[in-house]
């Protein structure tokens, strides 16, 4: 018995109904929800889903609404801003925190609590900071700077920079820890070979290290990108869309309009855009990691 | 060349260990000293400073509030915005404070992050030790899955736990959790067990062990390291949770973080600042709290995100 080899079709069965979950969620959740969401997109959808096609009626509605432009405009200047400040942050960060400083715990501790925390929790701590009249604004006016004027949360032609530095205060942390994991990746003897050949450190960083930690880079740019297109909590703590609709971004046009304006064809085919925006990153992505060269 | 090796040969041993350790290589107080230490005490404090705003402005009393700083630390400490945001603070007509609501956040996170594991730790073991015909094309699906925005999914799944009678309840919730922390536990879990002896499984499957048995006496005692940090991946992620918890639960069963935003954004009545900041540290408490306690497992956590299939 002991030594009798396993039942190749018993073996399997176990595994399989183990799996169930997990196959399930897959072709169920996954692919089966994804795959309705955009089919419905296609119909005339309003407070219950119902199967009458209007072929691109309401993508077109979509790229009408002036609430759908500025929300992608907002991802848009906030993807951008955010994906280049991130890294440039948290590479300096990592950068300076991979210089055999001292405190080096207490330094990483600091730079990422910001990302255990929610971005409700986030979101309302800025909107605290950054109010005109008790915050930041009214402590550097009392520094003597009277005329200096920060109210990003009641202005909306930068109302979304208010968002952006709240953002950039949660995520950076991450950004650091995995380019820290990069840096600390690389070969010691890297280093002493750029320094024997006389290289400038800058130079070693820019043309060596960063070329070598270009996996650290692209997950990390994934992880990033598809944070910045489920931008929602934040926003809604933060600002609530407004000042009128100057913070509108797209997760929240998805979720206003299904559960809140009961218009679901309008909600489907928004979150079938944001689906392509993320594909558009991950499809090349999945292709280099996974097409090339397959390595477990 | 030979000062190539000469230097690997010096510093060999060293550079086996990792980090900052080693002697200090150069002065203390060297103007590039004096420049990074700087630079980091800056950036700190930047860091810090939400934290301590908050934490300052909830032990004001509302006059001091009004008198305008919020990086003064309180005169007169008062603990009375803590227990206004407990039990009085009002989410519409509701002035419960968030008390009940902690609770709920309690009843949604303690079944979802063991639902969540139990599911995800099955599946990585199923994929590392038993892989079966097409389970890799599921966990590929699954992999991607973790990639589609959570909107193309909200209202298939509105349905689906209709369908089954569990919609707007607790316990919708917890399956849509267990749902959408699946790929990245799934991938936990079996890089995990890939990376184990194989001769492990093997030895315990001569002495007869099946499925469950290899899983619950040989795994699983000796996993407790990535449960623990599939644990505080789960807590922290579901405790800090919104889109769902507003989505698929009712108004009483909301959890902490949707009742704060309710709490702090409401448009009746006075601004109580300092209760709100009271309300939002203790929304926060529980995943910081984890975080301060568990500190590099949850370093380890965050980068299992990052750690490619």
């Amino acid at each position: 018995m002991a030594l009798d080899r396993p039942n190749q079709l018993f073996r399997n069965k176990t595994a399989k109904i183990a799996a169930i979950p997990m196959i399930l969620t897959a072709l169920v959740v996954f692919i089966g929800g994804t795959t309705w969401t955009i089919v419905y997109s296609f119909t005339k959808s309003g407070l219950l889903p119902r199967l009458k096609w209007v072929g691109f009626q309401q993508y077109e509605r979509l790229w009408d609404a002036k609430r759908w432009i500025i929300s992608i405009e907002n991802l848009a200047i906030y993807g951008l801003l955010m994906l280049i400040l991130v890294f440039a942050l948290g590479f300096l960060l990592a950068t300076l925190v991979d210089q055999k400083i001292r405190f080096e715990n207490t330094v990483r501790t600091v730079i990422l609590y910001p990302y255990a925390m929610s971005f409700v929790v986030t979101g309302l701590v800025w909107q605290w900071i950054l109010n005109p009249e008790f915050g930041l604004q009214t402590i550097v006016r009392g520094w003597g700077w009277e005329t200096f004027t920060f109210d990003p949360l009641y202005n909306a032609n930068i109302a979304i920079y208010g968002v952006l530095i709240a953002g950039l205060w949660q995520g950076s942390g991450l950004v650091m820890i995995l380019m820290l994991a990069g840096l600390r990746g690389i070969d010691q003897e890297v280093w002493k070979a750029a320094r024997v050949d006389g290289i400038p450190t800058w130079k070693t960083y820019l043309f060596i290290v960063i070329p070598m930690m270009r996996p650290v880079f692209i997950t990390t740019l994934v992880l990033v990108v598809t944070g910045i297109v489920k931008l929602y909590d934040l926003i809604v703590a933060q600002t609530g869309g407004g000042p009128g609709i100057a913070t509108e971004v797209p997760a929240k046009y998805v979720y206003d309009m299904m559960f809140a304006a009961m218009n679901l064809g309008q909600g489907f085919a928004a979150s079938t855009m944001m689906l392509i925006t993320v594909a558009i990153f991950i499809v090349p992505w999945a292709l280099m990691e996974f097409g090339g060269n397959k390595s477990g | 060349m030979a000062d190539n090796q000469l230097a690997a040969a010096i510093s060999g041993p060293k550079a086996v260990l990792q980090g900052p350790q080693g002697p200090k290589p150069r002065k203390s107080l060297s103007r590039r000293n004096i420049m990074l230490y700087g630079t980091l005490l800056v950036v700190t404090i930047y860091y810090a400073i939400p934290l301590y705003v908050m934490i300052v402005t909830s032990l004001k009393g509302m006059p001091e509030v009004r008198m305008g700083n919020i990086f003064a630390p309180p005169l007169e400490i008062t603990f009375e915005p803590w227990v206004k945001a407990w039990a009085e603070a009002c989410t519409g007509l509701n002035c419960s404070g968030l008390s009940g609501y902690f609770w709920n956040s309690v009843r949604i996170t303690i079944p979802s992050v063991i639902l969540s594991i139990a599911i995800a730790s099955v599946n990585g073991y199923a994929l590392a030790n038993w892989k079966f015909k097409g389970a890799d094309v599921f966990f590929t699906i699954l992999i991607f899955g973790a990639f589609i925005p959570y909107q193309v999914m909200l209202y298939p799944l509105v349905i689906m736990l209709r369908e089954i009678g569990l919609y707007g309840s607790l316990s919708g919730l917890v399956l849509v959790h267990s749902v959408f922390g699946m790929p990245i536990l799934t991938l936990l879990f079996r890089n995990y067990f890939t990376s184990l002896p194989e001769e492990l499984f093997k030895a315990a499957r001569v002495d007869g062990a099946g499925f469950w048995g290899v899983y619950f006496r040989v795994l699983m005692p000796m996993s407790l390291p990535i449960f623990t940090v599939a644990m505080i991946l789960q807590v922290t992620g579901i405790w800090n949770d919104f889109l769902f918890g507003v989505v698929y639960t009712a108004p009483d069963a909301y959890p902490m973080t949707v009742a704060l935003n309710n709490i702090v954004n409401t448009t009746q009545g006075v601004k109580e600042y300092n209760v709100n900041m009271a309300a939002t540290i203790l929304t926060a408490l529980v995943p910081l709290t984890i975080y301060f306690v568990s500190g590099k497992l949850f370093v380890r956590g965050i980068a299992a995100g990052a750690v490619k299939g």
